[in-house]
């Protein structure tokens, strides 16, 4: 039988002729050069990920991605300035900041003031060094076949490398910002390593404005036992971003994720998460605010490989025009993982008659002692809350508005952090103050 | 002119007829009962003048002060001084109970042209008026209804409408799923809200309520319309006698 395949899209054909004039400047010695033939390989047998793909069935990639943007350059003085003003969203949280320019990690920018069991470097430096910790990580956390990822791994150029050092429990929070810097159209492939030791602590905000850029990013996230770790994600992005999280979690660990998405053209945030010791305690949350055509895909597959940890698993958009969101969640109990205890919600509200929300929960159970459910809705605003609202006198626009605001409040404010809370919350009002 | 005019009011829900050429007036400073047996439009009164959707006026007009409120939405009404104490109070996840007040009081003061209720002034007009209805600080910190009892609910109506301060209160069955106790004590707190710049419609479908909210007058009604009006002592017919004089059944 002949392999019968579709006809290379432009931006597939733009992808190759990337890594091929690329590979030999891109950062790693050998066992990375490898690394990246093989994905490069991965991603030349599958191409983009399509509809016939089941896990990207919701979100086309090789129809949304017309052609592929060439790699950005580097940025020079004129984004460094302009980058200075960026990730001011979170301006009152007291974080230490983190600044990467198109993916590059840029140290005048960043503060790099010592602290106790902290280490922070650039991927490309440690790539380049052949850094140990680097090289013991670097896309083994979480194997998959997902193409988005293995893309990454052939084109990774920077991003940050943490490492929190066994009981280290670090203060500020820890705030990478991801600006935009090239005027022209490029594409940003973004690969971080973060390593939170035994009984360490940290809070990680991961906070991208793509600009007009194709952003790939992807984190490998190592949470090791006992070890308490907060990781946000805020996400606006004019173009196409698309992000995995690959993580691995160890027992008795606490684990709380946070993703906030509003503005974005085409997103897609997948979430690899490994329960691989027992006696975890997880909350994987998020919420979209989505308008004009925003298409955002929240796809999270959450591997509980080991029993006694709990998991709590809530999405919540809202969507105006023709918003289009899209959860596939995925939890896998594996054999003996007894008395594992998750629970999985979707919700969308609808603004609009236009938007669509697609929601595929999914169980798979292989042992027999568990607690696991899911549930999804979408629906309209309540007519009997807005009606019991405008009877007090408030205006339906803002009857609206408060209700929406009472819907995503209700995730964002599982956070445990004030002013990170606080942030995302301002976020949430000024997206609804600017609906028309 | 009376303060609230309804006249000749005609209301289909879903192309059933539920009012039938209603008329009642109601005067500044009265209290009046409507009474009446299930499904004479009681409720249906309530929603309309409130402004709920889905309910379709086909005839008739309600003036309040000489003003027509059917075409206005029911928040414009709420800013002219129309509240409905609902039968089943809704909750609200996610709207601290505060906040709605708060807002709920701006917007109506800012429809009618006055300026913001100042902080410590909101706060202490809230504080007064919840401690007297046995609201807790903690009830209030919560989400609207949310978790309440239904005895709690409504003593929330009625915190709201001390706080609204509205011209015309429209309590539907207010009496509904309360205690000896709770009756008393939302009894207590609408008769605190009397006042002559204030008309009031109590919906009750028992007699009991008027014992602690007596009415100027009683309005009895049975197929969509007023078919007897009276004094007090017409409640106390009515709990003797029961509504089968009205809807020609027997009881």
């Amino acid at each position: 039988m002949a392999d019968v395949r579709a006809m290379k899209t432009d931006a597939e054909k733009a992808l190759a002729a990337a890594y091929e004039t690329a590979r030999a400047r891109l950062p790693g010695k050998s066992a990375v050069s490898a690394l990246r033939a093989d994905a490069f390989q991965q991603f030349e047998n599958q191409g983009l990920p399509h509809r016939r793909v089941e896990e990207w069935k919701y979100t086309d990639l090789r129809a949304l991605m017309r052609e592929a943007y060439p790699l950005a350059p580097l940025p020079d003085a004129a984004a460094k300035a302009k980058a200075k003003g960026a990730g001011a969203l979170f301006a009152g949280v007291g974080a230490r900041r983190l600044t990467f320019i198109d993916g590059a990690f840029v140290s005048e920018l960043s503060d790099l003031a010592p602290e106790q069991g902290l280490t922070i470097g650039s991927l490309a430096d440690a790539l380049a060094k052949g850094d140990a910790l680097v090289t013991q990580h670097v896309g083994k956390t979480f194997e998959t076949d997902d193409v988005a990822v293995a893309l990454n791994a052939a084109l990774m150029g920077d991003g940050a490398v943490i490492r929190v050092a066994k009981g280290a429990a670090i203060k500020r929070p820890i705030h990478l910002v991801f600006a935009p810097g090239s005027d022209r159209p490029s594409s940003v492939f973004i690969r971080s390593l973060i390593v939170v030791e035994e009984d360490a602590q940290v809070t990680i905000i991961e906070d991208h404005n793509g600009g007009a850029a194709q952003v790939n990013a992807a984190l490998e996230l190592i949470v090791c036992a006992k070890a308490d770790v907060t990781y946000v994600k805020a996400t606006r992005a004019q173009a196409l971003h698309v992000a995995s999280l690959l993580a691995n979690v160890g027992a008795d660990a606490k684990f709380n994720t946070f993703a906030f998405t509003s503005d974005v053209n085409v997103l897609r945030n997948q979430n690899f998460i490994r329960f691989a010791g027992e006696g975890t305690k997880a909350g994987i949350r998020g919420v979209s605010l989505l308008r004009g055509k925003d298409h955002a895909d929240t796809t999270l597959l959450i591997e509980h490989a080991k029993g006694h940890c709990e998991s709590r698993e809530l999405f919540k958009s809202v969507l105006d025009d023709q918003g289009h969101a899209v959860f596939q969640g995925k939890i896998v109990v594996r054999p003996h993982a007894q008395k594992t205890d998750a629970k999985m919600m979707t919700r969308a509200l609808l603004l609009s008659d236009d938007a669509e929300a697609d929601n595929k929960p999914e169980l798979e159970i292989f042992a027999d002692d568990v607690v696991c459910g899911h549930g999804a809705t979408a629906s309209a605003p309540d007519e009997g809350l807005t009606f019991y609202l405008m009877s007090r006198g408030i205006p339906e626009a803002d009857a609206e508005a408060l209700l929406v605001q009472a819907f995503v409040g209700e995730v964002i404010e599982e956070i445990a952090h004030d002013g990170i809370r606080d942030a995302l919350m301002v976020a949430a009002l000024r997206w609804l103050g600017a609906r028309t | 002119m009376s303060f609230l005019e309804i006249k000749n009011l005609h209301v289909e829900i879903e192309g059933k007829k539920i009012l039938n050429g209603l008329n009642l007036s109601i005067e500044k400073g009265q209290v009046a009962a409507i009474m009446g047996p299930n499904g004479s439009g009681k409720s249906t009164l309530a929603y309309v003048l409130a402004g709920k959707d889905n309910y379709k006026v086909a005839e008739g007009d309600v003036l309040l002060n000489g003003e027509r409120i059917l075409d206005m939405s029911p928040d414009e009404r709420a800013a002219k001084g129309v509240f409905l104490a609902f039968q089943y109070p809704v909750e609200v996840p996610g709207v601290a109970t505060m906040t709605f007040l708060r807002t709920a009081l701006n917007s109506q003061r800012k429809a009618r042209g006055e300026g913001e209720v100042s902080t410590p002034e909101f706060m202490k007009i809230v504080r007064d008026t919840a401690a007297k209805l046995g609201i807790s600080q903690e009830m209030l910190r919560r989400a609207v209804n949310v978790g309440f009892s239904g005895g709690e609910k409504k003593r929330n109506e009625i915190l709201q409408m001390a706080v609204l301060q509205p011209r015309l209160a429209v309590l539907d069955e207010t009496d509904s799923g309360l205690d000896i106790d709770a009756l008393r004590i939302v009894a207590d707190g609408v008769n605190a809200l009397r006042s002559k710049e204030r008309g009031m419609i109590v919906i009750t479908h028992y007699q009991r309520l008027l014992n602690y909210i007596v009415p100027d007058v009683v309005h009895v009604m049975a197929k969509g319309k007023v078919v007897k009006s009276g004094g007090k002592e017409l409640a106390l017919e009515l709990e003797a006698k029961g509504y089968a004089q009205f809807t020609g059944e027997a009881a």
